[in-house]
């Protein structure tokens, strides 16, 4: 084992054993709050395993979209509905947790077997074929999976609509007293925002 | 030590991880946090398998940003859908969502 390889078995478990500690702690912890910066070092983390598995542009997406655009939106969400309410106790939940850890540990188990037992038919091709994965990703994107990523824009464009139908809030009271705005069966049950004076 | 079998287990580990909080927590934003972590078990399995069965066309890296994408969208509906359901019930105790029940 040469010096290349051993830095990278080092930082393969450092990194890996970040990821599981903070992984559980997301899981674990009570405050909320801890959670959510705890899942911004998951995220972290992972994105530092893709670069040792010679994927740097999805490591930039990654730190991009989870750490900088999932998290935030969380801790947004932890804001909004900032409520610090002790949940009431239910009677017998320790059989829950220790059924669901039973299932988990199960289900851990079942599949670190069929992982160990299955041989895998490596390619002896080395990653470093691949001089830009940027390039490659982008070939790939606009040749053939032309489709899904023309559908992944329409998906954001639903998603973005739709997030913003229904996190909106302010429902009219007063339908009946509005009579004289036209309803057809496209109008939204929202009021449109009284407008603002301007000046004078 | 960097193995196919390595990325599998520790993706294997971060799934169940996932799939734990996702079934006795009781915050609705952490059962979204948990959603987050079994895709990226997901994703972290199919970076596994595009670096060492396919390292000519990197297919599975492709999958990934689908997915990161999917993943996206899905935090911001959710999200939405909490909020939406934080002004109706005043709480956000996945036990007190029980709407559905007969």
């Amino acid at each position: 084992m040469n010096l290349a390889e051993g830095v990278q078995s080092v930082t393969l478990i450092i990194l890996s054993a970040m990821m599981i500690a903070a992984a559980l702690g997301v899981v674990l912890l009570s405050n909320i709050v801890y959670s959510a910066f705890l899942l911004g070092g998951v995220f972290i983390c992972i994105s530092g395993i893709y670069i040792l598995l010679n994927a740097d542009f999805v490591a930039a997406a990654q730190i991009l979209i989870y750490v900088g655009a999932i998290n935030v939106l969380i801790l947004f969400a932890i804001m909004l509905v900032n409520k610090q309410e002790d949940f009431q106790a239910i009677p017998r939940r320790w059989i829950r947790k220790g059924s669901a850890a039973l299932v988990c540990v199960g289900l851990f188990a079942l599949l670190g077997t069929m992982v160990l037992v299955t041989p895998w038919q490596l390619d002896a091709t080395s990653p470093a074929v691949i001089e830009n994965t940027m390039i490659a990703l982008g070939k790939h994107f606009f040749s053939d999976f032309l489709l899904p990523f023309e559908l992944a824009s329409v998906l954001l464009l639903i998603a973005m609509i739709g997030a913003i139908v229904l996190a909106r809030r302010d429902f009219i009271p007063d339908l009946s007293s509005r009579s004289e705005l036209t309803t057809t069966a496209l109008t939204l049950p929202e009021r449109p925002r009284e407008l603002t004076k301007s000046g004078k | 030590m960097m193995h196919l079998e390595f990325f599998l287990l520790l993706s294997a580990a971060l799934f169940c991880i996932g799939i734990y909080g996702l079934v006795t927590s009781r915050n609705a934003v952490r059962v979204l946090m948990s959603i987050e972590l079994l895709l990226n078990a997901v994703n972290l399995n199919l970076m596994g398998f595009s670096n060492y069965l396919d390292p000519t066309g990197i297919k599975g890296q492709v999958f990934t940003v689908f997915v990161i994408t999917v993943a996206a969208a899905e935090a911001a509906v959710g999200l939405a859908i909490i909020l939406a359901i934080y002004r109706n019930r005043q709480t956000i105790d996945m036990e007190q969502f029980n709407l559905l029940k007969w």
